[in-house]
């Protein structure tokens, strides 16, 4: 008989039903609100399936669909092996300076969107400094700098993934392999990618799902490509027809549908992991694979750093490219922002509590799920709401909140118009990225850590937090730079929810654009990205100082 | 440890809504007003300062943003809306909600002595104008040395051979900007002469844009040769050195006018009519004309500069509330026949 | 009468539609050392986590020291356990591992190192007290676990294949070294193998598995020289075996020819007949075989001959110096001991 009493299962089942509650208010309620939209008129009354046959009766349809589909492909067909070389590399080699290719390589998520766009436009533009290496008639406006753009975009994010992934080995299948006499080729084919195919698997799904539901790029440099992502917009901002902009963004919600399925696929085929005894694995020196690895490594990260080199340089000129005089002029935020530098410390504050409540949620949500042993519909609820995020375009994401949140009924209104609900919405609008990280981490875990924590009647919390907590420290990290990182240049969602007096950094850059304050507007990304990039770089000196003792130094 | 840091972000995330309220919090008895606008990030503080020197009891708290973005958070939040006023906002999307019942009818003292087509046709009124902007054309005189393209003064000079693949445009169904443009050619043309113009206009486009604002800014910066955009796009741009030559079309521009309105269930009324009462006297009329070269009071001289003498007469008869009841079916039109075969050029 | 320490009373675990543990029943005596043995997917694990409360059995009840368990959640147990990857925390030095249990008002700091002195010297760690997992051999890892598993004196040590991940010399050593912890800290301990040299060399008795069921229990002796039935007889030590059919007196093999054995089956009994390679006796005695010698196996301490003895294919052991001029293709006589034949009705 199990006494009567509150034991570990019935917490960690209470714990989870917290998060799927959570979920629900944060993500599915909301959503399901806009959702809905799909199936009402504007005054919310029920008409079926009009807006559907609407939107595919339109011949127009396909090729939306069609374009979204085959650029995303494309884009990931490309950024899978670079983002695949780049993490190993850092995680598999021997290279120089691993430390600051693990920063370059987070370059296009640490700014707002704008700024790789911008900077592909002064390189590639009709203007652009590098246009002669454009083919004859080409141009950087359509398909191609789709392509080009959202592959750097996505390109931190598959390479964070695959980090992770790579970063545990164990060294004894290495050796194992190496003493069958199995070539480098084979141990890798053999030893590297199995191990690695969770990650592989969970990388082309989310750099898939986010180049199919990223509007900020094909909208700047996608000249009249259409996608679906710009159907979306087209639909909310252009028209404010919600419902024609819930439609698409159901569709939208396809790809992460599969999505789901392939990741619980991969889940299935997924080796055993490290296990508490496995020797962690640290590469030696070999000129073979750390030369061409380098050199890959220094091409990727030339390009990006390029990237951000053009910006820095467009927010110090005049006005590109007619008067090339370089000025500071275009930092003093407040000739061309009502709150100036204040958008910043709005940013700033909603970057850091995103991280600071993000992270213990996303860690402890996802531990739940691996290792909570909780049985039923629930986890199966909180794994596609942990996946579904990534799915859901920025704006529709932010009406849905202002559809629920503001809703006079909702009990949860008071956090309208607050930082709160700008965090929330930040929290759950990156969560996808960050559960997959903590769930890579955790997946590696020796599966029976909790188990002789058990049996020497030590309570599951305390296993957590020096056990399971500490070995999986540097993704936490990850996850809490990410959050932080995602929050300062978010714009599509926030868009929607700040209020007077909390109008963040990436959403004056937005402004400043439009208003044709390019310089200024890039001027601006960059003091994200340094704030951005000095938060990565705090991350990095805490992995090092993390490191040693019985963690591998990377 | 990680519970003192939750407790910790739990008492910032108490701070951070208890300390920026949305709602009214007056200060000092000061009425805070949320004010939801469109306008230019340059004219927030001239604005408010203006309001709240001639109103000394009223704090403005503006929420700015584009005029889609603002208009789409206006109806989505109109369950409860959490604007007073409107100051400043597109009459199209004032129209859009005064069609869904969320506009306060009040007409201000003095409303009567606009111009009869810059303020709201059913009394008592549900919005006022306050400036008009019109459509105009971006022209970047050093890309058009370089390429030698011919200068327009008329639309029908878009038509160029010489300017193929030239030319940016915003696509009316994602921009109010382009809605109007073509809202403009089908009143000075009439419709079908105007669908007959913009397919001969759609083969010398380069680009169809999603902001309103990008061909402007683009053409300034010599990605395109011409942008099609609003008339005052241009002033920011030349100030900082951009080779632009503002174009206003001398046969008919459309325009749109920039408005104020009270959203209905403000839960402070009379303060938000006083605003709405300061937004269409002399003092607020003349602070829009040092940006603006068309304002609703007609007696009021703009101050702003560079404007042909003519510029007034130039602009088309449209009839708002008609073509914004058209809208959905002319931007239907629009995207079978431009949108469909949008490929790249 | 005592009863057992833990008992295990008809339990069963069902996954769906499979069975993996059926109508299980143990008794395992205060100090004793009991072996679950059984090749992979026998169940031998499940019914070792269903003893720690890792996994909660379908049917069927759990007591370990006259207390009802079955539904106990680990924590509320009182065992220690050494898993097969011993799961050591790796950011934990060998001593924070080992007095990772050691807490709470009973374990005031003294007498945690105090303890922890102990059971560092009781597995020879000592000296790498302040190292980490990576830092030291499989084995010592090994012994961290043993260490760490045996820290709050559990009344139940259970072990899952804590042998199986070292090489042979470290394990033999192991092995010994384990059997007399065992011995000497007199605690009940159940281990989980598939090695049955293993599981005869330590446990004090033997539990054979096989899906799902247990089908002999027995001392080492006892399994070893009175198999219960035919899986027995082969997974446990070394055997050759042939088909036969059950006749008066012994069996029949395919040639015709009777061989004598102790059997009560039937007549006509399809059978299958063990015999151990000790047990075959190079001699011309009456009813003995020809054999053809076809293999000889060098062991060190005995020679294992492969023999082909019309038809059946048998081994014998002999020693080394007794092997004389013998080479592959000699010819010899070889009996069969009736009493040594294990005979087993073929579907029992």
């Amino acid at each position: 008989m199990a006494e009567p009493r509150l034991n570990d299962s019935t917490l960690l089942r209470l714990c989870l039903g917290f998060a799927a509650l959570l979920l629900a208010a944060g993500l599915a309620a909301p959503l399901g609100l806009m959702l809905a939209r799909a199936f009402q008129d504007i005054d919310g009354n029920f008409v079926g399936l009009v807006h559907f046959r609407a939107y595919f009766g339109s011949p127009a349809l396909l090729l939306p669909a069609w374009n979204s589909l085959w650029t995303s492909a494309v884009t990931t067909a490309i950024v899978l092996p670079l983002a695949f070389t780049f993490a190993y590399g850092m995680t598999r080699s021997r290279l120089p300076g691993r430390a600051v290719f693990r920063a370059i390589m987070l370059i296009p998520i640490l700014a707002p969107s704008l700024l790789p766009a911008l900077s592909l436009i002064y390189l590639f533009g009709n203007q652009g400094l590098l246009r002669v290496l454009l083919p004859e008639g080409g141009s950087i406006y359509g398909p191609t700098g789709i392509i080009v753009a959202q592959c750097i975009y996505t390109f931190p994010h598959a390479a964070m993934i695959l980090s992770v992934a790579l970063g545990m080995a164990d060294a004894r299948l290495f050796e194992a392999a190496e003493t069958l006499k199995a070539g480098h080729w084979r141990i890798f084919r053999d030893v590297t990618l199995p191990a690695a195919r969770y990650g592989l698997v969970s990388a082309s799904v989310v750099v898939f799902t986010l180049a199919v539901t990223d509007f900020g790029i094909p909208k700047v440099i996608g000249g009249q490509f259409p996608v679906l992502a710009t159907d979306v917009y087209r639909q909310v901002i252009g028209q404010q027809n919600f419902s024609m902009g819930a439609v698409v963004a159901i569709i939208l919600l396809l790809p992460a549908i599969f999505g789901f399925f392939a990741e619980r696929w991969a889940q299935r085929l997924q080796a055993a992991g490290i296990s508490g005894r496995a020797v962690l694995y640290r590469p030696k020196r070999r000129a073979a694979r750390d030369l061409p690895l380098l050199a890959a490594c220094l091409a990727i990260a030339l390009v990006l750093l390029s990237i951000v080199g053009m910006a820095i340089w467009g927010s110090l000129i005049r006005f590109w490219p007619y008067n090339m005089a370089l000025t500071t002029a275009n930092y003093d935020f407040s000739s061309f922002d009502a709150q100036g530098w204040g958008s910043l410390w709005t940013s700033l504050t909603m970057a850091g509590l995103t991280a600071l409540v993000g992270t213990p949620l996303v860690f402890w949500v996802a531990y739940l799920l691996e290792r909570g042993g909780v049985s039923g519909w629930l986890p199966g609820f909180v794994r596609v709401a942990a996946i579904a995020p990534l799915a859901v375009p920025g704006l529709v994401l932010g009406l849905a909140y202002i559809l629920f949140f503001n809703h006079p009924a909702n009990p949860l209104g008071f956090i309208y118009g607050t930082v709160a609900i700008l965090v929330l919405n930040c929290v759950i609008h990156f969560y996808t990225v960050a559960h997959l990280t903590a769930v890579t981490a955790i997946r590696q875990l020796d599966p029976e850590f909790e188990a002789v924590g058990a049996s020497l009647r030590v309570p599951r919390w305390r296993t957590f937090l020096r056990v399971i907590v500490p070995i999986s420290l540097p993704a936490i990290l990850d996850i809490a730079v990410y959050l932080f990182v995602n929050a300062m240049a978010t714009v599509s969602a926030v868009v929607f929810l700040y209020g007077p007096d909390t109008k963040p950094a990436s959403v004056a850059v937005v402004h400043m654009d439009e208003a044709g304050q390019v310089a200024s507007a890039a001027a601006m990304a960059c003091v994200i990205l340094a704030i951005t990039a000095s938060a990565k770089l705090l991350q990095l000196g805490a992995s090092r100082l993390l490191s040693g003792g019985w963690r591998p130094a990377h | 440890m990680p519970c003192r840091l939750l407790a910790a972000a739990g008492a910032l995330l108490l701070g951070a809504f208890v300390s920026t309220p949305l709602g009214p919090a007056g200060a000092q008895q000061r009425t805070r007003l949320t004010v939801y606008t469109a306008i230019e990030n340059e004219q927030l503080q001239p604005f408010k300062a203006a309001a709240e020197a001639a109103l000394r009891d009223i704090e403005i708290a503006w929420v700015r943003d584009s005029t889609g973005v603002i208009t789409a958070r206006l109806v989505a939040e109109r369950a409860q809306p959490r604007a007073d006023v409107i100051w400043g906002l597109s009459a199209f999307s004032l129209l859009g909600l005064e069609a869904l019942d969320m506009l306060e009818p009040f007409t201000p003292n003095g409303a009567e002595i606009l111009r009869p087509n810059m303020r709201s046709d059913r009394s008592p009124m549900t919005w006022t104008g306050m400036d008009a902007f019109v459509a105009a054309i971006c022209y970047n005189t050093a890309v058009a040395r370089q390429r030698n393209l011919p200068r327009p003064s008329t639309w029908t000079d878009l038509l160029n051979p010489a300017l193929r693949g030239q030319i940016a445009m915003p696509n009316p169904s994602s921009s109010g900007t382009g809605f109007l443009t073509v809202a403009g050619w089908m009143a000075t043309m009439g419709e079908q002469p105007a669908w007959t113009f913009m397919n001969g206009l759609h083969e010398n486009i380069q680009v169809y844009t999603h902001s309103g604002s990008a061909p402007c800014n683009n053409a300034a910066r010599g990605e395109y040769g011409l942008g099609i955009s609003l008339d005052m796009r241009a002033v920011t741009l030349r100030n900082q050195g951009a080779p632009i030559e503002i174009i206003v079309p001398t046969d008919g521009v459309g325009f749109d006018l920039e408005a104020t309105a009270i959203l209905r269930g403000t839960r402070n009324l009379a303060a938000a009519r006083r605003l709405a009462g300061f937004a269409v006297t002399r003092a607020a009329m003349e602070l829009y004309g040092r940006y603006y070269a068309i304002l609703a009071l007609p007696d009021v001289a703009p101050a702003v500069q560079g404007y042909p003498a003519d510029f007034e007469q130039r602009l088309a008869t449209i009839n708002i509330r008609e073509m914004g009841a058209q809208r959905d079916r002319i931007l239907a039109e629009w995207t079978r026949r431009f949108d469909g075969k949008s490929a790249p050029r | 009468m005592q009863r057992p320490y833990l008992r295990i009373e008809g339990v069963g675990r069902d996954f769906g539609t499979f069975s993996a543990l059926v109508d299980v029943d143990i008794g395992v005596e205060r100090g004793e050392f009991l072996c679950l043995l059984g090749p992979s997917g026998c169940g031998k694990t499940t019914l070792l986590r269903a003893i720690a409360g890792l996994d909660v059995p379908t049917r069927g009840e759990i007591f370990q020291d006259g207390k009802l368990i079955t539904d106990l959640p680990p924590s509320q147990r009182d065992f220690g356990i050494v898993f097969q990857s011993y799961a050591l925390f790796p950011n934990m030095t060998v001593a924070t591992n080992v007095g990772y249990g050691l807490r709470g008002p009973a374990w005031p700091k003294a007498r945690v190192a105090a303890r922890l002195a102990e059971l560092l010297a009781l597995v020879g760690l000592a000296e790498q007290a302040g190292r980490y997992p990576a830092q030291i051999s499989g084995g010592q890892q090994q012994r961290v676990a043993l260490a760490r598993a045996l820290a709050n004196e559990p009344g139940l040590l259970l072990l899952d294949e804590p042998l199986s991940a070292l090489d042979a010399i470290v394990r033999l050593h192991l092995r010994t070294e384990l059997r007399l912890l065992q011995r000497r800290l007199g605690v009940t301990t159940v281990m989980v193998t598939h090695d049955q040299e293993e599981a005869l060399s330590l446990a004090d008795r033997v539990a054979v598995m096989s899906d799902g069921r247990v089908v002999q229990i027995g001392t080492p002796q006892e399994v070893y020289d009175r198999p219960a039935n035919a899986f027995v007889a082969g997974f446990v030590g070394r055997s050759a075996s042939f088909a036969a059919r059950a006749a008066p007196g012994g069996v029949t093999i395919a040639s015709g020819r009777h061989i004598p054995a102790v059997t009560t089956l039937p007549e006509g009994t399809p059978v299958r007949a063990f015999i151990r390679p000790e047990d075959v006796m190079l001699a011309d005695t009456p009813g003995s075989l020809g054999a053809e010698l076809v293999g000889i196996e060098f062991l060190g301490s005995v020679c294992r001959l492969d023999l082909d003895a019309e038809g059946l294919p048998l081994q014998a052991e002999i020693a080394p110096r007794a092997l004389g001029g013998l080479a592959v293709g000699a010819m010899l006589r070889v009996a069969l001991p009736p009493d040594k034949l294990m005979v087993f009705a073929l579907n029992g």
